[in-house]
């Protein structure tokens, strides 16, 4: 891995539908300021910044890192654009780590950032090219069959989405950033809002949301405060069609988890790992991802969902945040995670603070299923 | 007792307008004079009062204590906040705007208490308490010194629209093109992966797998199986109805599903493992499109297994 790294900065903006009291520039800024003033430093202080986004289309502004680039007080500074679909906010964080690890930086800012309000991220993946005959309407109506596979493999009971639904939503609550807020959120209204994809209903959905979050990286001998040390981090990619691709349980998210926990030292999980910021944008993705990430064997991740395993005080908390299901400013969802994560390990997660956390693994997933970005981090230097 | 009026009498009716010719002379004042002076030059001013506090429109005395004002007329605005609103749905004839629009309490920047105006928001979704207003401002030339040399107050502009349009001229690759040809045809091309043995449809001339070149042309049967699928209930103009059904279908022989819509079967008795057809359209009215195929429908064999 090379040199140390380690998150000393971290800021969020608030996440609702439309911020139309801002600019992108200032959207963008808010996080980074906040994530400066958080490591108690300046633009001056950064090499280099890492600037993530989904794709263009989303907002209509091509290129956006060019225009962005002196918004994030980069003249004269190294400025890289990551495009991972989905994943992206995780994969940014990954690039900016890796400019750490690498020995060329010695402070990064990571930035990513979505303003869907600008139009629509359905019309932007459905663009229908000319001669084909693509029948997918949305990320629902692509994610819905893998599901519904899901579903019929492991046996699970049609409540485990609804369960976790409710317990996202719920963390959400303690959440001073979430966008989705619904006191007294019950399976019974959960159940109650329709099926949009079938099995996908639409409170087992993440809203749109606008929103941004930065995060300053740095190397060992620039740490200051309290600082979430990074333990094990990997991408992984994978063709969306390829014969015996298995979609329910992806090679490319087991491959890169298995490559952050071996440079974790991690080897059981559930058991190691104290609290997990993953990738849920549908509600039954949570007991996919617990059996494609190791915390639970085929068939048995919804056991426990349904134990209550993954709740706030469970034994391995997933999404304390409240996670996708309660906040999706795209590009920089995964980012969020991979902050959140960090957060429980700085212990500054606030009112969703999981008591002595101190290693986190924080997760993305993008494209069709197809783009993995995961770390791991530390509240003990590695 | 006075007799009825006659019938002529009774139907007597004028019209009478009571104006004073030329209008009232209304004497402003020093301190009106100096606001209305200050509008007819494109400035709102207000006056303080020995407490402070910024009152405009101005007064010649605190309206709280009596008081006289001080001398002091601080400018204010030119923008401000909405307090609270009444939306005019139906404008009368001396009304400031003949379209609809808001009566609103502006408490301009600067100021203490807030003015009387009127809003053209276009639309009552537009008003909300906490609204930024600017003033429009009656031409140069036309402004005489009076509250309506603002004609109005407009929002603030907080969005603007940035239409983007990029044309292309599409046309299909080498391979995409072969499998249309054989869709117009009525069959399904694929392609097999010389290294690992792996047929996919549509036809590609690479692997995905492990990037090989695939030369062998595979012509795949009509006929296939329903991997997994999702019930839409979202209208999409591609589709005949709603509910409607988009499948992943493993045709017979083929290593990757394709997603095809599924027809002739209500959506909720739609399984996994249900055997299906293609239903393609009468062979003259099919084109270099995969709309050649009108959907997949049931062929009521058994089951396959999964």
């Amino acid at each position: 891995m090379g040199e140390r790294c380690a998150v000393i900065g971290v800021g969020q903006t608030r996440y609702q539908t439309r911020r139309r009291d801002v600019s992108i520039a200032g959207l963008v800024r808010e996080a980074a300021l906040r994530a400066l003033d958080d490591a108690g430093l300046t633009f001056g202080d950064i090499d280099a910044v890492v600037l993530g986004k989904a794709p263009d289309l989303f907002e209509g502004v091509m290129m956006p890192e060019a225009y962005l680039a002196d918004a994030l007080g980069a003249a004269g500074k190294p400025v890289t654009r990551v495009h991972t679909a989905g994943s992206v906010g995780g994969s940014t964080a990954l690039v900016g780590a890796s400019l750490i690890q690498s020995g060329v930086h010695e402070r990064v800012l990571v930035v990513a950032f979505e303003k869907q309000s600008e139009s629509n991220a359905t019309w932007a993946l459905s663009t229908h090219l000319p001669f084909t005959a693509s029948l997918v309407v949305g990320a629902g109506g692509y994610f819905a069959p893998h599901i519904r596979e899901y579903i019929r493999r492991s046996g699970a009971p049609d409540h485990i989405g609804t369960l976790v639904a409710v317990k996202d939503r719920r963390n959400a609550l303690k959440n001073p950033y979430a966008h989705l807020r619904i006191p007294g959120i019950t399976r019974e209204l959960v159940e109650a809002t329709p099926m949009l994809w079938e099995p996908i209903r639409y409170l087992e959905t993440c809203p749109s949301s606008d929103g941004a979050c930065a995060m300053v990286l740095a190397a060992e001998h620039k740490v200051t405060g309290t600082p979430a040390w990074v333990h094990g981090a990997a991408m992984r990619s994978e063709p969306i069609f390829r014969a015996g691709r298995d979609m329910v349980d992806p090679r490319g998210g087991r491959d890169c988890a298995a490559d952050v926990y071996r440079q974790a030292g991690v080897t059981d999980p559930r058991r190691e790992i104290d609290v997990a910021e993953v990738y849920v944008p549908f509600s039954w993705y949570e007991p996919m991802w617990l059996e494609n990430l190791g915390f639970a064997g085929a068939g048995e991740g919804w056991k426990l969902t349904e134990a209550g395993a993954t709740a706030l005080d469970g034994d391995i908390p997933w999404n304390a945040s409240g996670g996708v299901l309660s906040a999706n400013p795209i590009g920089a969802s995964g980012l969020i995670r991979f902050a959140e994560a960090a957060q429980q390990v700085r212990g500054l997660a606030g009112e969703h603070q999981v008591d002595g956390a101190r290693r986190a693994l924080g997760h993305a997933y993008g494209g069709g299923a197809q783009f993995f970005a995961m770390w791991m981090v530390g509240s003990d230097r590695p | 007792m006075p007799s009825d009026p006659s019938p002529d009498a009774a139907a007597l009716v004028a019209e009478h307008v009571l104006e004073f010719p030329g209008g009232y002379t209304r004497t402003t004042g020093p301190v009106i004079g100096r606001f209305l002076t200050e509008l007819r030059d494109r400035r709102i001013v207000g006056v303080r009062t020995a407490s402070g506090r910024v009152l405009v429109p101005p007064l010649e005395y605190d309206p709280d204590t009596g008081e006289p004002v001080t001398g002091e007329f601080p400018e204010v605005g030119p923008a401000g906040t909405v307090q609270s609103w009444a939306w005019v749905s139906a404008p009368r004839p001396g009304h400031p705007l003949d379209r609809p629009f808001a009566w609103a309490l502006v408490r301009l920047d600067g100021a203490d208490t807030a003015l009387v105006h009127a809003v053209d928001a276009g639309t009552v979704k537009a008003m909300r308490p906490g609204l930024r207003v600017r003033p429009r401002w009656r031409p140069d030339g036309e402004r005489t010194g009076h509250v309506t040399d603002i004609a109005c107050f407009v929002p603030e502009v907080t969005t603007m629209a940035a239409p983007v349009r990029a044309a292309y001229r599409v046309r299909p690759g080498r391979s995409l093109a072969r499998f249309l040809e054989g869709v117009r045809d009525g069959v399904f091309l694929g392609g097999r992966c010389p290294e690992c043995d792996k047929v996919y449809v549509p036809y590609r001339t690479s692997c995905p797998a492990c990037g090989s070149v695939i030369e062998e042309e595979v012509t795949l049967p009509d006929t296939g199986t329903v991997t997994t699928f999702a019930i839409n209930n979202l209208p999409d103009p591609r589709a005949p109805q709603v509910p409607f059904v988009s499948a992943y279908i493993m045709l017979d022989g083929a290593d990757v599903p394709m997603i095809a819509l599924l027809g002739d079967v209500p959506a909720h008795e739609v399984r996994q493992g249900m055997r299906v057809r293609a239903v393609w359209l009468p062979p003259e009215e099919r084109t270099l499109s995969m709309t050649a195929v009108r959907w997949f429908a049931p062929t009521g064999e058994p089951d396959a297994e999964l």
